[in-house]
């Protein structure tokens, strides 16, 4: 039991804990005062919420309607899963066809007339979330090969360190929105796309944008964690005469890893938030051109579509802060364990 | 006042005597040659070390005392390479040092174990860093591990652990390099009382099973004679030998002397030597003085 327990706080889903122990026997009454603490009190909550968001939408009124409540949303929502089922079964349907027709075709021995073609309908509310996901991590993948290194440098020379803290310090606060035009412009002009290229232009310029917002917290962390490094602990490298290399992945990685990690999972979080953005402005097909496109669209619906994206765009980086919070908990020594 | 009537702590029993004869006819492994080290500070350069000298003879042990602002760390991180001397020199088995090296262990006050490591494996990591096998490592690794008494923990992390045995984790890892001598800081500073008694008796049961020399740093008069063979006693501003003491107390040590009249005659002169009569300072405090049920 102490092993699921274990694994449930590592995790963060503390919620479950008392259910554990209470099918494991221990006394009902104290896990029951946790259960509330832990899950009663936030549905309380957020039952409330739901009510108040019920009760004020309907009075404000815009030229697409009312300000949709939490019913509107969750018609949507299934619509647009409807959506996505139905493009999924044309889609099959498409592939079924052109299958059997080209076969066809190669019985009779008309080869000349087989063609291979791509399904062309739009992406899904789903295929969007997939692509904002793609696109957030490989930015964030790029941050953190940059960031990670150079913080090692910045953290192990005060000499490095101080030629790069004025650079981090003027570029860290720049909005992404900032960065798109000269991103999408050095994209365009040094990247050569044809159809089977790996990546899209519009998917390069929101993720190069996501890198670029979300270095500074994950350079900033590891410098910080690489620096305050025990000296003693430093020495004890030094009388085993340890070469560079060695005592940076023997000695200055493990010991700055959970400072890294707390900027890793800073730089993931800035890094959702500035995707929405930069894919708005990057027509890149993610999330934000969604929002984008519903705003422009401007019908009756529209309001309660990006309601949807809204609640989705947080629900999924709650998500991707727990898997972070996980694999911190999981690479690093800490305390509790 | 009465006071004692101690014994002068020159006196040497017979056994003690024969004790350093042969201490000294050992090899010299640890030769401290007028090393001095100066900083720069704001008021000019200051002077911490001056010409400190002196030897430490094979498998012995040798403590280090002094006032605070003596430069007791700073001697003993010379010696450890970590910082290097303005003038003089260090040999050790007749070889000038210069930089660090694992040939001179070195144990710190705040334990530094590598906390992401188990037991085992922080004892394992200089001898994996120098090249052994990994199954090699391990085995020498649990033999060390051993002599200290923490098989059961061998893979514990070292939050797990006390600081007494975190310490002699350190310990461990410090001799599994095989060094020629043992630096060790002021390594019980920050233990307990009775933590601190217990490991001190550890130590030098340690020590008297090995081939090691030892030299430690401590401000614990107590403990500078209940370990040491010698105490080289410092005097600060600049930092200099004040007097080199022979323990008159004889081996084996245990607790129990702590009280026998060598043990204190030794304590009052190293008491002499580093507390400096303090000025009086007046009191003029209005508050809290009456004192008029007075008993003395």
């Amino acid at each position: 039991m102490n092993k699921i327990i274990n694994f449930l706080q590592i995790s963060g889903l503390t919620w479950f804990v008392p259910f554990v122990r209470m099918a494991a026997g221990e006394n009902p009454k104290t896990q029951a005062k946790d259960l509330w603490m832990i899950m009663g009190i936030p549905i309380v909550a957020f039952i409330i919420f739901l009510m108040l968001w019920a009760q004020l939408s309907s009075k404000v009124v815009t030229s697409l309607g009312t300000v949709p409540g939490p019913s509107d949303v969750y018609k949507q929502s299934t619509l647009l899963w409807q959506d996505h089922k139905d493009q999924r079964a044309k889609e099959d349907a498409f592939y079924e066809r052109q299958e059997k027709r080209n076969a066809k075709y190669a019985e009779q021995g008309r080869d000349e007339k087989i063609k291979w073609r791509e399904f062309t309908g739009s992406p899904t509310y789903i295929d969007q979330i997939f692509t904002s996901i793609k696109t957030v991590f490989m930015g964030f993948i790029i941050a953190t090969l940059i960031a990670v290194p150079l913080g090692i440098f910045c953290g192990l020379s005060p000499t490095v360190n101080a030629a790069f803290n004025p650079i981090i310090q003027i570029f860290k606060p720049v909005s992404p929105l900032a960065w798109l035009p000269i991103v999408t412009m050095v994209v365009s002009a040094t990247y050569a796309t044809s159809d089977d290229a790996w990546f899209s232009k519009s998917f390069l310029n929101s993720a190069i944008t996501v890198t670029l917002c979300s270095l500074w917290p994950t350079l900033i962390n590891t410098a910080v964690g690489v620096a305050s490094i025990d000296k003693d602990l430093m020495n004890v490298g030094k009388v085993l005469q340890l070469n560079w290399y060695t005592k940076v992945t023997k000695l200055v990685l493990p010991s700055s890893l959970p400072l890294i990690f707390t900027g890793l999972r800073l730089s993931l979080g800035v890094g959702w938030m500035v995707l929405i953005a930069a894919e708005m402005l990057a027509q890149n097909p993610g999330l934000g051109k969604f929002v984008w496109d519903e705003f422009q669209n401007g019908s009756s619906q529209s309001l309660s579509k990006i309601m949807v994206a809204v609640l989705t765009i947080g629900f999924i980086g709650f998500l991707l802060d727990r898997i972070m919070y996980t694999l911190q908990n999981l690479f690093t020594f800490s305390d509790k364990r | 006042m009465t006071t004692l009537n101690l014994p002068s702590y020159l006196d040497q029993t017979d056994q003690v005597k024969k004790r350093f004869d042969a201490l000294k006819k050992r090899d010299v492994i640890l030769d401290v040659k007028k090393i001095s080290k100066k900083f720069d500070s704001p008021q000019g350069e200051v002077e911490a070390i001056k010409e400190i000298s002196f030897q430490t003879h094979k498998r012995e042990f040798v403590c280090v005392i002094g006032p605070s602002g003596c430069g007791k760390s700073t001697l003993i991180r010379m010696l450890a390479g970590l910082e290097t001397p303005s003038g003089g020199e260090v040999l050790l088995d007749g070889k000038p040092v210069s930089g660090p090296g694992p040939d001179r262990g070195m144990v710190f006050q705040g334990y530094t174990l590598f906390p992401w490591l188990t037991v085992k494996r922080n004892v394992m990591f200089g001898l994996e860093m120098s090249g052994r096998s990994k199954k090699n490592a391990e085995s020498e690794a649990r033999d060390w591990i051993d002599l200290v008494g923490l098989s059961k923990f061998e893979n514990a992390y070292p939050h797990q652990l006390s600081g007494g045995m975190k310490q002699r984790v350190a310990i461990a890892r410090a001799l599994a390099n095989r060094p020629r001598i043992l630096l060790m800081d002021e390594p019980f500073g920050a233990l307990d009382a009775q933590t601190r008694t217990k490991m001190q008796s550890n130590l030098l049961d340690i020590w008297k099973n090995i081939d090691i020399t030892i030299l430690f740093i401590t401000h614990d008069l107590d403990e500078a004679i209940f370990l040491a063979d010698r105490i080289l006693v410092l005097k600060a501003h600049p930092g200099e030998v004040n007097e080199v003491i022979e323990v008159p107390v004889p081996h084996p040590r245990s607790p129990e002397q702590m009280i026998t009249p060598e043990f204190l005659a030794t304590k009052k002169r190293l008491e002499e030597l580093i507390h400096e009569p303090e000025e009086d300072v007046p009191m003029n405090l209005t508050l809290m003085t009456d004192k008029s049920d007075s008993v003395d």
